[in-house]
């Protein structure tokens, strides 16, 4: 039976060597292992995994063409519902979406979703082969896309294939918003994986605008009134650091995981070769516990600082994807759990010697489901430390909101959109952590996607 | 894209541009900044706009040599192009938002302080051109450093001009010269002071105790200008504010100083070893 097969491990490169390089961790699988753990598919009649994905790919239709070695057909298929698979076979937390409701998981292992979808996008990339053809623009309607991240890209790809004339506008001198400055290169390669993916919405037909932050360059109303573009989808994601509004927060050494992340990854300021400075001093304490903490981790350590993960709940509660827990862990990273910082502390000078946190247990359930962390009365204790990165998540930036009249916002400063991605005023549309606060990849492209539908059903009333 | 059209050393160290982004100058208010990258490899460097022309579509940026990315900038030459130029960035000066019987009715003094005397320049022809009194304060160490004496002089009602070492207009610091101007009773409602964050600081403590309002433009570091990383954060009437979405300007009576000269310097051990290891590779060929 197909799944007596065990699980078919992805190599890795050695735990010991990547703690010193920024090459990718996980080497994916080759021809000959993805077609073995593409057998071990049961292609369920009705398949969980596909209402598991937030965009609904025919996974178990591509996986049987991988099983039958016709990777170039598996393309095709996840072609259809999304447009960045060699992404999100790398970033998406399959554990709880796909992989997570797979039948072979009940009793065993689940089939390796996102190492096929990534193998099946690496091998296309690697052979030439294009799931779609470049198409050429068959009406005159143009669409402005507001931000090259995972929305805007899904956004305005959907939009060029339907034949609009599309221009996306991004702040940052490169394209890919959170995959270009956030996500580091040993989880996404930028040369290889994600210019490629850009490549791929261009050779659409995309114009792609860098340097232009809407709200100041332009505005939306300049963009719809003097450059005649009839829709707009803004797409520019949560780019706002949160601090805690502990003492000594501005000291140097406090970083948010953005300045971090974004002076490593988008300025490459690991390479000797580029100019932008970054600071780590020999410890690295990372406050937070999602994805972008273990970025900040894993980055830190690789610059050679010894690195703890700060976090107020326990290893269960962690929503960074399991997989980059894992690696964290294999590489060196500490952690400590329930604990949270109540203070920094610093030398006469101001830089950071110190962070004073207090231990945590767990109490009753919170709105969300989780059991809030509260302190243990007299169980604050100093760790040394030379810097400390903040990874407690972002919020919308406000930048588009304040400049365009008509927009309503939520408290926590997110932009409403229904369903379909249309706000409250005509023409403008969103989608991504723009609307939804900070999420997932994944999440943002369906979103993008869903607008580009609502986009063109508005663009032909 | 960003093609340099125009290039004049105003000192030895100082260098003024006149650069092509069209967008940028049909957008740019007085009291903006915007960010450069002379390269793939260079920094994102935040500049404050010394001048725009929105029908020419080019901005100027004055910029003086001081560590490995402020070189890089001033060895491009007259039609070579930075890599980017991002802009404006940051909120306009308050006084764009004055009515004009508001405006009528205020009295600026303006106090540049070395590369500070180029932003001021837009600052005071702006308010010039809307009908307000406007004096300036230029100081500089020595004579050869000061700047845009003529084009002030040309836009300004009084130009008032000192040197550290007495060797052209007043002798002693911005700070004295203010003293002295209010003493012999110029009534000004409202101080400006662009400048090193050092003279910034004691200009403010001179206002204050003058009882002179005194708005202060913050040259923290960046990295992206649009309120992602805080790299640009200050204490600002006790609260934390980014410079680069919230600021520049800020109400200097207001502005943990001493916070953001330290700040400032949160890299200065990495930006030593870059200046010392950096071979500047602009204009070869790259």
């Amino acid at each position: 039976m197909a799944n007596r097969i065990p699980r078919v491990q992805a190599r890795e490169q050695d735990p010991l060597s990547r703690a010193h390089n920024f090459e990718e961790v996980c080497y994916g699988y080759d021809a000959a292992e993805a077609t073995l753990e593409a057998s071990r598919c049961l292609n369920c009649k009705n398949p969980r995994c596909v209402a598991a994905c937030p965009v609904g790919i025919d996974i178990p239709g591509f996986i049987s063409e991988v099983a039958a070695g016709r990777f170039g057909d598996a393309a095709a298929v996840i072609a259809k519902d999304s447009s960045l698979p060699a992404v999100c076979g790398r970033v998406c937390p399959q554990e709880t979406q796909c992989e997570g409701s797979c039948a072979l998981g009940i009793k065993g292992e689940s089939v390796a979703i996102g190492k096929l979808e990534r193998f099946v996008a690496d091998w296309s990339r690697e052979n030439g082969v294009r799931t779609y053809a470049a198409s050429t623009p068959e009406n005159a309607r143009k669409v402005a896309v507001i931000g090259s991240g995972p929305a805007g890209l899904a956004c305005a790809g959907d939009l060029a294939k339907m034949g609009y004339r599309v221009t996306i506008f991004e702040a940052l001198h490169k394209p890919g918003g959170v995959l270009e400055y956030g996500i580091p290169e040993f989880r996404l390669p930028k040369d290889s994986v994600l210019k490629s993916a850009i490549e791929d919405i261009r050779a659409l037909g995309v114009r792609i605008e860098t340097d232009v932050v809407v709200g100041r360059t332009v505005t939306i109303d300049s963009l719809m009134e003097e450059e005649g573009f009839d829709a707009v989808f803004v797409g520019t994601g949560a780019g706002l650091p949160k601090f805690m509004g502990i003492p000594g927060e501005n000291l140097n050494g406090v970083f948010s995981a953005n300045e971090f992340l974004t002076r490593n990854n988008l300025m490459k300021a690991y390479r000797k070769d580029y100019l932008t400075p970054i600071h780590t001093g020999k410890r690295v304490a990372v406050v937070g516990g999602g994805n972008v903490a273990m970025d900040a981790a894993r980055t830190a350590l690789r610059l050679g600082a010894d690195t703890t993960i700060v976090y107020r709940r326990t290893e269960a509660e962690l929503p960074a994807r399991a997989e980059e827990v894992h690696h964290a862990r294999q590489e060196g990273i500490h952690f400590e759990l329930l604990t949270n910082p109540v203070e920094i502390i610093g030398s006469p000078d101001g830089k950071v010697t110190a962070i004073r946190c207090i231990r945590m247990e767990l109490g009753t359930p919170d709105e969300s489901g989780r059991r809030s962390p509260v302190p243990v009365a007299g169980s604050e204790f100093e760790m040394e430390t030379d810097t400390v990165i903040m990874a407690l998540g972002t919020a919308p930036n406000p930048l588009i909101s304040k400049t365009t009249d008509g927009l309503e916002t939520s408290r926590k400063g997110a932009l409403v959109a229904d369903e379909n991605g249309a706000t409250t005023r005509e023409g403008i549309f969103a989608g991504g952590d723009a609307v939804s606060g900070a999420a997932t990849v994944i999440l943002a492209m369906g979103a993008g996607r869903k607008a580009a539908k609502s986009i063109d059903e508005y663009l032909k009333k | 894209m960003f093609r340099i059209i125009e290039k004049e050393m105003l000192t030895p160290a100082v260098c003024r541009m006149k650069v092509e982004a069209p967008r940028l100058a049909r957008a740019a208010r007085p009291g903006q900044f915007l960010i450069v990258r002379t390269d793939e490899k260079g920094e994102r460097i935040p500049l404050t706009i010394s001048d725009y022309d929105a029908a020419a579509g080019t901005v100027t940026i004055v910029t003086q040599a001081i560590g490995a990315s402020s070189n890089d900038i001033i060895s491009l030459e007259t039609g070579e192009s930075f890599e980017d130029v991002v802009g404006p960035l940051g909120r306009s000066s308050d006084f764009v938002g004055m009515t004009p019987e508001r405006l009528a009715s205020e009295r600026f003094i303006f106090i540049a302080g070395g590369v500070g005397t180029a932003p001021v320049y837009p600052q005071v022809r702006w308010l010039r051109e809307h009908g307000a009194a406007v004096d300036v304060i230029i100081g500089a160490k020595t004579a050869e450093l000061l700047i845009y004496k003529d084009e002030m002089k040309a836009v300004c009602d009084n130009l008032f001009i000192c040197t550290d070492d007495g060797s052209e207009g007043f002798h002693g610091m911005v700070t004295a010269l203010l003293e002295k101007l209010v003493g012999e009773g110029r009534d000004y409602t409202r101080a400006v002071a662009i400048g090193p964050m050092i003279m910034m600081k004691f200009t403010t403590m001179t206002a204050k105790r003058l009882g002179l309002p005194v708005t202060v433009s913050l040259n923290t570091l960046m990295v992206d200008g649009t309120g992602m990383c805080g790299a640009c954060r200050v204490t600002v009437g006790g609260k934390v504010r980014f410079a680069c979405v919230e600021g520049p300007e800020f109400d200097g009576w207001e502005v943990d100083f001493d916070e953001a000269l330290r700040r400032q310097r949160q890299y200065a051990e990495e930006e030593k070893e870059a200046m010392e290891n950096h071979v500047c590779k602009i204009g070869r060929g790259k």
